[in-house]
């Protein structure tokens, strides 16, 4: 089966995030393809590559940029949710006249047509959110 | 292109968190893609959808007459549950007008808003391909 995933509630706070993470390698070990997960909300928040976790703790943006690059998976971060909550890829920092960008590798901005895209290209959708 | 069901599910109070107003914000994206689209309003969601409001006192925007525009994006299916409604004292009369323009009707005015029960509401959702929580 094909899974389109959202994910809604921001890193570290909320435990959506994991949750969507784990349920994503579990399909996968499982046979299922899951195309893309798209970022909403404060779920954009994980796309930060500058965020700096004690080494004890999992690093969240670290393990879906691993995710991704190992399974082709399409990490779509939402750009009107990115750009209110300060998440830039060097072409938008570049558009905006800001001085720095942030998006992790694996991580791609986009608009929230790819969101409803994934719901009409995917058997299902699921949302990890509160 | 498939033509799926999207329903949207509205939750959370129009103000206090941005649910409401990025749920809004994919309702009117999507309208580009030729889907089947319903919003459900449940819950606190209920309050979206009331009239007169008035967001000056709080420094954000007021969005709400927004959804009385769906109508010209093909949004015209917006469910109101009546338990919830119930639950937080408020009535049909509390909730502002939505109208869309019928095409198959010689564009007669309709109302969007159906204010269905709990169990109605359940055959939405269950009728639903994709449904969007917020």
């Amino acid at each position: 089966m094909k899974f389109g995933v959202v994910v809604s509630e921001g890193p570290y706070t909320h435990q959506a995030v994991d949750s969507a993470y784990l349920f994503v390698k579990a399909a996968l070990d499982a046979g299922h393809e899951v195309p893309r997960v798209f970022f909403y909300h404060d779920g954009v928040n994980v796309s930060t590559r500058l965020s700096i976790p004690p080494q004890d703790e999992r690093n969240i943006q670290q393990n879906w940029t691993a995710l991704a690059k190992g399974h082709g998976i399409d990490l779509v971060v939402c750009i009107a949710a990115a750009q209110r909550r300060g998440l830039l890829d060097e072409n938008e920092a570049t558009r905006q006249g800001k001085d720095a960008n942030n998006i992790a590798e694996g991580f791609r901005i986009s608009g929230l047509g790819q969101l409803i895209e994934m719901g009409i290209q995917t058997d299902r959708l699921v949302t990890f959110g509160d | 292109m498939t033509i799926k069901n999207f329903l949207y599910v509205n939750r959370k109070a129009p103000y206090g968190t941005i649910y409401a107003l990025e749920s809004l914000e994919v309702v009117l994206i999507g309208a580009a893609f030729d889907q089947d689209v319903s919003l459900a309003f449940l819950d606190d969601g209920v309050f979206q959808l009331t009239k007169g409001q008035n967001t000056d006192g709080i420094g954000v925007k007021n969005f709400s007459p927004t959804f009385r525009a769906l109508g010209d994006y093909d949004v015209t299916k917006l469910y109101v549950e009546a338990e919830s409604l119930a639950e937080r004292g408020l009535t049909a009369d509390d909730l502002q007008e939505v109208m869309y323009e019928d095409e198959d009707d010689d564009w007669a005015e309709k109302p969007s808003i159906k204010i269905i029960s709990r169990a109605e509401m359940a055959d939405v959702m269950a009728g639903a391909d994709v449904v969007l929580s917020f």
